[in-house]
């Protein structure tokens, strides 16, 4: 009785004291968290192997989960305990750090080389395992297997699908713009590596919905056309390259068609092509701007920016009837409209007393709600697969970084960047 | 010789007089954005002409030495600035644009490509269609004053070339642009 007494002591005691040293560490990415979030740990897992993993697979998870809004991962020097097994848990230490679930398990290396990983969610208030899974995977493939992993628990505590092992495309250039890459990485920035690199600009890359695919506009041929790129093979083959720009390329979800804008009758406006045949279908027709086309989830119409009315707004128009029917009142910049895969909002960028932000607009009752504050000339929009964050582009300091912000504007962090301007982020659909 | 002379002459007032024109007209000018483009240019081609009859009345060969210094110093201004989210060319700019139009007139094997530049504010698509339709402005004015089609190219490079790199008005109002390069003279 004493010893315990005497323990929870040293417990408290600790606690304070790691709060207090590890709360700089986690505002680093996460500028905002969500009030509501669940509390969750990730326990490190047990390794017996001799030389070190090249990848520390429960602080993936804690991260992923953590990033996405609805947990709070509890920091690793915060914890009073670090059990593997579901034997070794110590309940109490976890209902004193308010947890509500725990994530325990062990790595071991398989006789070729690549890993198992053996894990259970624990409900902590229940004190019952919610999931028991075994996962495998190559040398190579250990962050797979951790996104893979905070997939399984975020679908199973909040019946969305988990968009961890999802990637993100984007451009990155130097201060000078005379160097630009399009790269390609993990949804949490890791991993980034260069699929195409150009001296001149590359803008608006977008995913074909079954992710095998890249659509871009480059003016590598000194102005702007339309690429398609392969991911796997990186074969590269130029879709459109009419007299003037090709640009704002938007596969259709049947990946059969892809709407443009093109500027080949002197004023750009939105064209949809068959892209077996190369046939063109042409869906405005206006003396204003017409750009930034995206598909409605159903296929059957486009939302669109149009300048129409003298100032940006957004519009929608069935590919049928190609009458535009304006959808955007609030404010006299609305611009680069996203859908959410449900086709229940409208994300895109808003100006608001001469500063841009993200914002999104309930597409049934048209309620608008700003999203972003905290960085400025927000822009670039691209909303995750399964709904839940929207990641852009916006400018810190004197650099353009990308940022992500949760749909109900609660959670926000920042991906870092080593170098120069991150700008155009595409974020991929589900990948099977 | 003398012909020629005359010609440029005239141009060179009739600029004069349009640039007056346009000057007390340039507050009008901001509203035009909704106009179609084909009624746009008619509408500075008619504008040219009706000028060009009060013009002739003024026109004066001992000039004529002082106006080719002036239309080459007109010429050497090859950058013309926008006000944000507009693409109605500045009252300030015209002199200069008409000073190219007649160098292209009398020139027709001259070509030039108008590369049209937005500020960073805004999103990148939309910038790239603003910049666009901002060489397009310039495209009607050219020819309007003289310029062939065929010796004329647009090109827009959205927000992705800017002049300055700075975040501020002053880099900003630099970088709404368009830029006249000659492919050859």
């Amino acid at each position: 009785m004493q010893v315990s007494v005497l323990k929870l002591v040293i417990q408290v005691l600790l606690l304070s004291i790691l709060a207090l040293q590890t709360r700089a560490e986690l505002v680093i990415e996460i500028t905002q968290g969500k009030q509501s979030a669940i509390p969750m740990a990730v326990v490190p897992f047990k390794w017996k192997g001799l030389k070190a993993l090249p990848e520390n697979v429960a602080q993936i998870v804690a991260n992923d989960l953590g990033r996405s809004g609805y947990f709070n991962s509890l920091a690793k020097t915060e914890m009073l305990s670090l059990p593997n097994t579901e034997e070794e848990i110590f309940y109490r230490d976890w209902e004193l750090l308010k947890q509500d679930y725990l994530v325990v398990g062990e790595i071991k290396e398989d006789s070729r080389g690549g890993y198992i990983i053996n894990f259970k969610l624990i409900d902590v208030n229940t004190r019952t395992a919610l999931m028991n899974q075994k996962l495998t995977g190559g040398a190579s493939a250990l962050r797979d297997i951790a996104h893979f992993m905070s997939d399984r628990i975020f679908a199973a505590l909040t019946g969305l699908p988990g968009a961890f092992s999802t990637k993100l495309v984007y451009v990155t250039t130097n201060r000078e713009r005379t160097k630009f890459n399009l790269s390609y990485a993990d949804a949490d920035g890791a991993r980034e590596q260069n699929i195409f690199s150009s001296k001149q600009p590359i803008i608006s890359p977008a995913w074909s919905y079954d992710g095998k695919k890249i659509a871009y506009a480059s003016f590598e041929n000194g102005r702007s056309e339309i690429f398609i790129q392969e991911i796997a093979s990186g074969k590269r083959e130029k879709i459109a390259s009419f007299k003037g720009s090709n640009s704002a390329p938007a596969f259709s979800p049947d990946g059969k068609q892809m709407a443009m804008v093109l500027s080949r009758n002197g004023n750009p406006d939105v064209y949809v092509m068959d892209l077996a045949s190369r046939k063109l279908n042409r869906i405005t027709k206006h003396y204003g701007i017409d750009t930034e086309p995206q598909w409605m989830p159903d296929g059957q119409s486009l939302i669109f920016t149009s300048s129409r009315v003298g100032k940006p707004q957004i519009y929608q128009v069935s590919i049928a009837d190609k009458k535009p029917k304006r959808i955007t009142f609030e404010g006299d910049y609305n611009a680069r409209a996203r859908i959410t895969p449900d086709g229940r909002k409208m994300v895109m960028v808003h100006r608001n007393n001469g500063r841009f932000h993200i914002a999104t607009q309930n597409m049934k009752t048209g309620v608008l709600q700003i999203l972003t504050s905290e960085t400025q000339l927000d822009e670039s929009p691209s909303v995750a697969p399964n709904g839940s964050m929207v990641v852009y582009a916006a400018s810190v300091g004197d650099r353009s970084i990308l940022a992500a912000v949760s749909l109900d504007g609660e959670v926000k962090f920042r991906l870092p960047s080593k170098y120069g301007d991150v700008r155009e982020p595409a974020w991929s659909p589900l990948l099977k | 010789m003398q012909k020629h002379a005359l010609v440029k002459t005239l141009g060179l007032t009739l600029g004069a007089v349009l640039m007056t024109a346009c000057a007390s007209n340039s507050d009008l000018a901001e509203g035009d954005e909704l106009q179609p483009l084909d009624a746009a240019a008619q509408e500075t081609a008619a504008e040219v002409e009706t000028k060009g009859v009060d013009a002739q009345a003024v026109a004066g060969e001992q000039v004529d030495a002082a106006a080719n210094e002036a239309q080459a110093a007109l010429m050497d201004v090859s950058v013309f600035y926008f006000a944000f989210d507009n693409t109605t060319i500045k009252a300030d700019s015209k002199n200069s644009l008409i000073a190219h139009s007649q160098y292209l007139a009398a020139n027709p094997s001259a070509r030039v490509v108008l590369e049209g530049h937005a500020d960073e504010r805004g999103t990148v698509e939309y910038n790239l269609a603003l910049a666009e339709r901002r060489a397009l402005s310039v495209s009607r004015f050219l020819k309007a004053n003289g310029a062939a089609s065929a010796q004329i190219e647009t090109v827009s490079f959205g927000e992705e070339r800017p002049a300055l790199m700075g975040h501020n008005d002053d880099s900003w109002s630099q970088n709404r642009r368009v830029e006249i390069k000659y492919q050859s003279r």
